[in-house]
């Protein structure tokens, strides 16, 4: 009977996760051979190639530049992000606070705003002919252009904060009031202030959540794809290669090139696996260091 | 304990909520606004145009727009549902039942939360191209059935929610496993499930790489493809633009509306992964 239960979830894991895994594999070794001129049918023969595709993913000059643009965004969207989402989510506990619940539906608000329709709407935003950010900056004597190739990975990195920070912050502060408040009341008889307990209890004890909302965070900025690919059409700064996984949709739908796409992909695979296991393994090895 | 006032913290969490709230209030200005207004008056200063610009677009491609928001609501609820269906038999039969391979079977659906989504989408175009499914309605709902993490959580919540003893008391009266499973397991989850299938229902509506991959005929597209099709062509045609904005702001009430309504609903303990068995 549980087997039977299971079918549903265990032919869809086949059909939609082994099989793809499993053929994109394959198609990464795979090339075409071009005979004669390349002309007619049959002349296009596919074959293997070994662990060309890979290599040639492996020593492309542009997908390492892609992946210092991905690494600089995403330092800055972890960081932010995420310190604006523990940030909220003490206060929102903290007992002196006024107005929090209305605070916490709007920061959580955005979480409900898709992706492309984030990117366009702080895409007008950035454009300088509509844009209240430029007024403003133009009122500080400033002019800035928000596309501009140096600072367009911190527009961009504002999309992803103003749309994640919400969800991290209700996790966390979910996490926040399944505390016992006795940890709390013994350190006000101790004559601890509200930041001293936000910072010497609340925090540490955040740390679990904080690893795992990490690691998600980790996973979903390595595939950076909608906010580039949506500011592309308003802004000529950002290439079609500018993230990784925008690498890989170009070489597929673009140059028809599966067979590297297929190589390309699992490269970015194992790369965001192991900066999460990477991180979870650091994480790891201080935790264990300060107990001991 | 009094509570004093903080004025900092109650500023800090303001700045925060204006922040969040700043791009809906524009788009919902500049929906108000006409083509000429849009560029010329100021960025907070409501429009004349707002009746024009929805007849715009309805007129646009007769209706497309709608057409999208159809589909969306569609692909969501749907696949939504079928989601989080698969999800609770699965989390209920590994959280309640001992049989050999039960912990590889777990193992191998939750790896699957590692998986990034690129490796997944490309293949599962070639394979449904195959089978001649690429294209369809089918192509963007199946692949968005099975996901792993709703699984994990039903798994969690199902161990935590229905008490053994309750299902043993159940067989001893004879009841069989689908009707266990239909009057007692499932009903018992329903918290749970609300919870998993509004994640779900959001991440499908909010989902652009798969269906932007699938699709080539665009009346069959949800509201995210859609809009971004017309920002790319508005690049070469700015007339279009007031048709994005309008299109967006649309395209965001009916999930805004969800939001609100069902608040009380997001159960994050559960995905904080802090449930207490």
């Amino acid at each position: 009977m549980p087997y039977l239960f299971l079918a549903p979830a265990m032919a869809l894991f086949v059909a939609f996760f082994a099989v793809p895994i499993g053929y994109t594999l394959y198609l990464g070794t795979r090339g075409t051979k071009v005979s004669g001129l390349g002309l007619g049918k049959g002349s296009r023969r596919e074959v293997s190639v070994g662990f060309d595709n890979y290599q040639a993913t492996l020593t492309d000059h542009e997908f390492w530049a892609g992946w210092l643009r991905v690494l600089g965004y995403g330092v800055v969207v972890l960081t932010v992000m995420l310190g604006l989402a523990v940030l909220f989510a003490l206060l929102l506990d903290s007992a002196h606070a006024r107005l929090k619940r209305v605070s916490r539906i709007a920061i959580f608000l955005p979480y409900a705003v898709p992706g492309v329709v984030a990117s366009l709407l702080w895409g007008f935003l950035y454009l300088p002919s509509l844009s209240p950010i430029h007024a403003v900056l133009h009122w500080f004597g400033l002019q800035a252009n928000l596309f501009d190739p140096d600072v367009v990975m911190f527009s961009m990195a504002n999309i992803a904060v103003w749309g994640g920070t919400g969800f991290n912050m209700l996790v966390l502060y979910t996490h926040l009031r399944s505390i016992s408040p006795e940890y709390y009341e013994a350190a006000r008889l101790d004559g601890a202030s509200e930041f001293q307990i936000a910072t010497r209890i609340k925090l540490p004890m955040l740390v679990p959540s904080l690893i795992l909302t990490t690691v998600f965070s980790i996973i979903a900025t390595s595939q950076v794809f909608t906010e580039p690919m949506t500011l592309r059409p308003i802004s000529n700064t950002i290439s079609s290669t500018w993230s990784p996984l925008m690498m890989v949709f170009t070489q597929a739908f673009k140059n028809l090139d599966l067979y590297s796409a297929a190589a390309t992909s699992i490269v970015i695979a194992a790369i965001s696996l192991v900066l999460s296991f990477g991180f979870l393994r650091v994480v790891r090895k201080r935790a264990f260091s300060e107990e001991s | 304990m009094r509570r004093r006032f903080g004025l900092t913290p109650t500023v800090l969490l303001l700045i925060g909520a204006v922040y969040s709230l700043l791009p809906v209030v524009w788009v919902l200005v500049a929906a108000t606004k006409s083509r000429a207004e849009l560029f010329s008056s100021n960025a907070f200063q409501p429009g004349t145009g707002l009746w024009d610009n929805l007849v715009e677009l309805t007129d646009h491609r007769d209706g497309i727009f709608w057409r999208w928001t159809l589909n969306t609501a569609l692909y969501a609820g749907v696949g939504a549902l079928l989601s989080t269906m698969v999800s609770a038999i699965s989390g209920y039969t590994l959280a309640k039942f001992r049989f050999p391979g039960r912990n590889l079977i777990f193992n191998l659906l939750i790896g699957g939360i590692l998986v990034p989504s690129v490796v997944l989408a490309i293949p599962q175009y070639l394979l449904l191209a195959k089978v001649g499914l690429a294209d369809t309605y089918w192509s963007v709902l199946l692949p968005g059935i099975l996901h792993p993490y709703s699984i994990y959580l039903a798994r969690v919540y199902a161990g935590a929610a229905i008490p053994d003893s309750m299902i043993e008391a159940a067989r001893i009266d004879g009841a069989g496993e689908f009707r266990l499973l239909n009057r007692i397991a499932l009903p018992m989850m329903v918290p749970g499930l609300v919870t998993i299938f509004l994640f779900q229902f959001v991440a499908i509506w909010n989902n652009f790489l798969l269906p932007f991959i699938m699709l080539a005929d665009d009346r069959k597209f949800p509201l995210t493809v859609g809009l971004y099709t017309w920002l790319a062509t508005g690049a070469n045609q700015p007339a279009l633009y007031t048709l994005v904005i309008t299109g967006a702001l649309i395209s965001i009430i009916p999930l805004i509306a969800l939001f609100l309504t069902m608040q009380r609903y997001w159960r994050t303990d559960l995905t904080s992964g802090a449930v207490k068995g």
